[in-house]
């Protein structure tokens, strides 16, 4: 089992992902839109201790991975945690193309044929096939750097979780496991319905990326929920979303955050060293304040 | 529990499925499609009796209910079919293509006293919902405009979208029906209907069978105006984006899926909303749901079709009769487009026709001359 760092650094800022303004999403996605300008601040996390890199399947992350993957010295240690399919990429292909031409344009000869002609458990098989090509096909650019956790991204997670598909879940982690020699992780809006999915397909103890903030935005069936399946049963939980969007301040809802034992990690994101530097320590002052106290 | 039989599968479909099945109250026990792969995959992933035939569903799943997220073309006969059989009906947007069929649909329900519902799911986003509320209790006063607006990447090019049903007329696809009705719908949630459509144009960015982009004048009983502008061949935008903005005599309010801004002129504080610029996010704003999977108002609309059919309509949901208004303006601006302007400007008129635009309003008028 690796352990996750404490601190993770997030991608959505670089890509004009802001839950609660399309103003402000889009002066960051003119200032980050060539790489280099998305290099330089990655660049001032790692100064600031981060190792992590909690990302997307975008292409721009692709061109990241091949300069960290060029300066071994520059960036030892640092680490791509990626997270898959990248949505927007698809919804859009299959907004354009419909549902079943998107798996014939992703997925390679003879797969979909397959799947059109097939028996009850020709499908079943085929979607487990496609889901590892459609995982190989992401991973390919993160060849030549370590990522030691490769997440399914959300809005298909919840998806089969509400569709009830839980075994292609096992599937996922066996294959990635396997193949990629990482551990699975899941990102989800609706974690104790996540955990407990998980758990009936022999998957404990999983890695799991939600939302965890002191207004519960995004915590479906609440905060208590959500505190009371940590305590139930061992995950290792990734708060994202921490400050609602910058609906919180800062450091009311990170001290809220780790005031939670529970909770292994905390993903950020921000587009200025200033802003790392603050939430960096923050985090590392309300840590050690509750190491003192216990 | 509502047993729920879902027809197509498609991508609104899936995501549908996968709320019913979460859902504490329904249950989806049976699903519909004409793909035999769409069935396959979702009998040996979801597990869930599948059919190819609609009338067959009906006769043999015992349902309180049905999802239907067909071509719209088709969702007339669907949806007749299940309330002549008492279930109780759910359609994706927009209800049918002509305000007849919607309105036949309404007056059916209404009779039969069934739940019925369309997929108009920004009734469901705070924001949007805070606006409707601030313009009700007259935060901004009398009301003198109303302009919605949406844009969005559906087709980037010239062939874009040429495979799916949205790229054909025939079964409802284009930019009228299949973005402008959102707009349409969401305008009247928050202003009521209006009382006229007084012009309406459609335009082409890179379709060929419908249009890209929708642009309407409404105009409404006391005097107000509405305007209207669509168009979903913008690549600036990542996905989708839906905006309203209401004037009134005491301020201003404008609300797109993550804010509601609220201006309000000085002397016109409204409960804890001050003078000047007041910003409400969508994080305060929205009602949590127990489940999710790409936005809460996907949730909350079936949780109130759940609440439908157990006989606790909400009424912010909307129904066939709200939906069948917002059909009627489809269809408005579709006429209004092809029948142009009644009365031409006598010196446009006189000019030799010049660009490829006054070229064709002139032919128009011509040809009915």
């Amino acid at each position: 089992m690796t352990p996750i760092d404490r601190i993770l650094f997030g991608d959505n800022q670089f890509f004009g992902v802001n839950h609660m303004s399309e103003e402000k999403a889009r002066s960051q996605q003119m200032r980050f839109r060539d790489t280099e300008s998305i290099i330089k601040v990655l660049d001032n996390a790692y100064d600031r201790g981060i190792r992590s890199f909690m990302c997307t399947t975008h292409d721009e992350i692709g061109k990241i991975a091949d300069h960290v993957a060029a300066n071994p010295d520059r960036y030892e240690g640092f680490k791509f945690l990626p997270g898959m399919p990248y949505a927007h990429k698809y919804n859009n292909m299959v907004g354009e193309l419909g549902v079943i031409d998107t798996i014939k344009a992703v997925a390679p000869g003879g797969v979909m044929e397959a799947m059109v002609r097939g028996a009850k458990s020709a499908v079943g098989r085929d979607v487990g096939q496609l889901m590892r090509m459609l995982v190989d096909a992401e991973m390919a650019r993160f060849a030549n750097v370590d990522t030691p956790v490769v997440f399914l991204q959300n809005v298909v997670a919840d998806l089969l979780l509400g569709l009830g598909n839980y075994q292609i879940f096992a599937d996922f982690v066996q294959y990635v496991n396997e193949k990629y020699e990482a551990e699975a992780g899941f990102f989800s809006m609706n974690m104790p319905a996540m955990v407990d999915a998980l758990e009936s397909v022999d998957i404990t103890n999983p890695i799991i990326a939600c939302n965890y903030n002191k207004i519960g935005f995004r915590m479906s069936g609440g905060i208590e929920a959500y505190d009371r399946k940590l305590e139930e049963k061992p995950v290792r939980c990734v708060a994202m979303s921490v400050l609602a969007s910058g609906a919180i301040p800062p450091a009311e809802a990170l001290e809220w955050v780790c005031e939670r034992p529970l909770i292994e990690s905390i993903v950020f994101g921000a587009s200025s060293d200033a802003n790392i530097s603050s939430t960096v320590s923050l985090i590392t002052e309300f840590d050690s304040t509750r190491a003192s106290a216990a | 529990m509502h047993r729920i039989g879902l027809v197509g599968v498609g991508k609104m479909g899936l995501s549908h499925l996968a709320l019913v099945r979460a859902h504490p109250e329904l249950d989806c026990v049976a699903v519909c499609d004409s793909q035999a792969f769409m069935l396959a995959g979702v009998r040996s992933q979801v597990g869930v009796d599948t059919y190819k035939s609609f009338d067959t569903m009906i006769e043999e799943a015992n349902l309180d209910a049905v999802i239907i997220s067909t071509p719209t073309s088709s969702h007339f006969n669907l949806a007749k079919t299940a309330l002549e059989n008492d279930l109780s009906v759910f359609v994706e947007k927009p209800l049918t293509l002509t305000t007849a069929q919607s309105r036949e649909l309404a007056e059916l329900a209404e009779r039969k006293g069934l739940a019925n519902q369309v997929g108009y799911h920004n009734r469901f986003i705070g924001t949007f919902r805070e606006t409707a509320r601030l313009v009700e209790a007259g935060a901004i006063g009398r009301v003198h405009h109303i302009d919605g607006r949406a844009f969005g990447q559906v087709v980037t090019k010239a062939d874009g979208g040429g495979r799916t049903w949205r790229a054909k007329k025939t079964e409802g696809g284009g930019c009228l029906h299949d973005y402008a009705c959102h707009v349409i719908d969401l305008m009247n949630f928050v202003a009521g209907p209006p009382d006229e459509v007084v012009s309406g144009r459609l335009g082409q960015v890179h379709s060929t069978d419908v249009e890209d982009s929708v642009y309407a004048l409404f105009g409404y009983s006391d005097g107000a105006v509405g305007t209207l502008e669509t168009n979903w061949s913008d690549e600036s935008y990542r996905k989708m984006s839906t905006s309203v903005t209401i004037y009134g005599t005491h301020g201003k309010i404008f609300a797109d899926r993550q804010e509601c801004r609220l201006y309000l002129k000085p002397g016109h504080s409204f409960e804890k909303f001050e003078d000047g610029w007041n910003i409400r996010y969508i994080t305060e704003l929205q009602e949590p749901v127990d489940f999710y999977i790409r936005g809460e108002e996907y949730s909350s609309q079936i949780d109130a079709f759940a609440a439908a059919i157990g006989g606790n309509p909400s009424p912010q949901a909307g129904t066939f009769t709200t939906a069948a208004q917002a059909d009627h303006i489809v269809e408005e601006i579709a006429r209004l487009h092809e029948t142009g302007p009644i009365v031409a400007d006598p010196t446009t008129q006189a000019e030799p026709a010049g660009t490829k635009a006054s070229k064709g309003i002139f032919r128009k008028l011509k040809d009915r001359v």
